[in-house]
């Protein structure tokens, strides 16, 4: 084996290169396995389990988020139809019953003008008999004042 | 020679000595495998404490254990490529948690109140058969990420731009596993030295800064590490057109 006689050991040196070597090795390459089966493999499979599960959760908390996102456009689609549509019959119903008011108005006052038109007519051929009667006993009357005074002469 | 004797002076510092274990034929040194038990013990038993009650909703250790987890995998998948990264993230991760775990252990934890009969405790990297034994299971994990994932066309990489490349990148890959091996030797050694001499020579409040550039070292160092690793094994698994 390569041995120098370093810093002037009678046995062994700096350099000594024995049987040393290859057992380092063979440990190395055991410990290898070792932390394999006792490190790298168990933990490498909780992080990674982790990793998945986060992954999954975002994927999952996107796919969520475009749902709602979707839904509530919906939603707002939907709020702006009923909205317009509520519009739509508040305004309906408000010329409805603008018609009706203004209908009900007109027969009223159609109502109202005629009896108003009735009462005068009544009125009037009521003022003109009273007239007509009036006048007939004046010329009774009138005969009669002319009748005595021509008796009386 | 002058380092000689200056270095074996320094009693305290025992540099390139080490605790010899035989067994049959071949010598090992006891006192990196010893350190690296404890070290990786300790990583263990906190990961096992961490990952016992997995929830969903992380809680205390739970949570550093997912950071780090996080950590390595963004390092593996900038450096290698969202395609394969997975396959060679358990490898950068090992890396990095046995890099940084020793350059702390070593700097944190006062090794030198353990006495051995000879060499002394102090993180596993700085010595040169880890670095290398890490550096060639890096060499090995990129051409087998290339061959594997290419095939054959794994060779293309040789003659990318143009064959003026070959020769250079054929020495790259020598001077791959030479540097990565290197840089973490030479760092975390000089680090102890620093530091050893400095406690040797004025023991009180003046290493703590240096140790504090130590504990920053050790990080820095156990990131290039892994991050030049996954850089070697993105590049051998690159797709040219």
């Amino acid at each position: 084996m390569l041995a120098f006689n370093f810093f002037g050991a009678t046995e062994g040196g700096l350099f000594d290169i024995n049987a040393t070597l290859p057992l380092m090795a063979i440990q190395v390459v055991a410990l290898t396995y070792i932390l394999n089966s006792l490190f790298f493999k168990p933990v490498g499979n909780v992080v990674e389990k982790r990793e998945k599960f986060v992954s999954n959760n975002i994927i999952e908390a996107k796919n969520k988020l475009s749902e709602v996102k979707k839904l509530e456009a919906d939603l707002l689609t939907q709020l702006q139809s009923a909205r317009s549509e509520a519009q739509r019959i508040v305004s309906e119903a408000e010329n409805e019953s603008d018609k009706l008011f203004k209908e009900a108005l007109e027969l009223a006052n159609n109502e109202a003008n005629a009896s108003k038109e009735k009462a005068r007519l009544e009125i009037e051929s009521q003022t003109s008999a009273a007239r007509d009667q009036l006048s007939k006993q004046v010329e009774d009357l009138s005969e009669l004042i002319v009748n005595r005074l021509i008796l009386e002469k | 020679m002058f380092f000689n004797s200056l270095l074996t002076n320094f009693a305290a510092l025992e540099v390139g000595q080490h605790l010899y274990w035989q067994i049959g034929n071949i010598r090992l040194h006891g006192q990196v495998f010893l350190t690296s038990w404890i070290l990786l013990g300790a990583l263990l038993v906190f990961i096992s404490l961490g990952t016992k009650k997995m929830e969903n909703d992380p809680k205390g250790l739970q949570n550093l254990l997912e950071f780090l987890w996080d950590y390595i995998r963004d390092l593996a998948r900038t450096q290698i490529g969202e395609k394969v990264y997975r396959d060679w993230m358990p490898f950068i991760g090992t890396l990095f948690l046995f890099v940084f775990v020793s350059n702390w252990g070593g700097a944190l934890i006062p090794w030198r109140l353990i006495k051995l009969p000879s060499g002394e405790l102090g993180a596993p990297t700085a010595d040169i058969n880890t670095t290398i034994a890490l550096a060639l299971l890096v060499s090995l994990s990129y051409f087998y990420a290339g061959l594997s994932n290419k095939g054959w066309r794994y060779f293309e990489y040789y003659v990318h731009p143009t064959p003026i490349m070959l020769p250079f990148k054929i020495l790259e890959d020598f001077t791959k596993p030479l540097s990565l091996s290197f840089r973490l030797f030479g760092n975390i050694l000089a680090d102890e030295l620093v530091v050893g001499v400095l406690v040797f020579l004025v023991p009180l409040i003046l290493p703590i800064p240096v140790m504090f550039l130590g504990l920053f070292t050790s990080a820095i160092q156990a990131l290039i590490f892994a991050t030049l690793a996954a850089y070697y094994i993105g590049e051998a698994v690159e797709e040219h057109h």
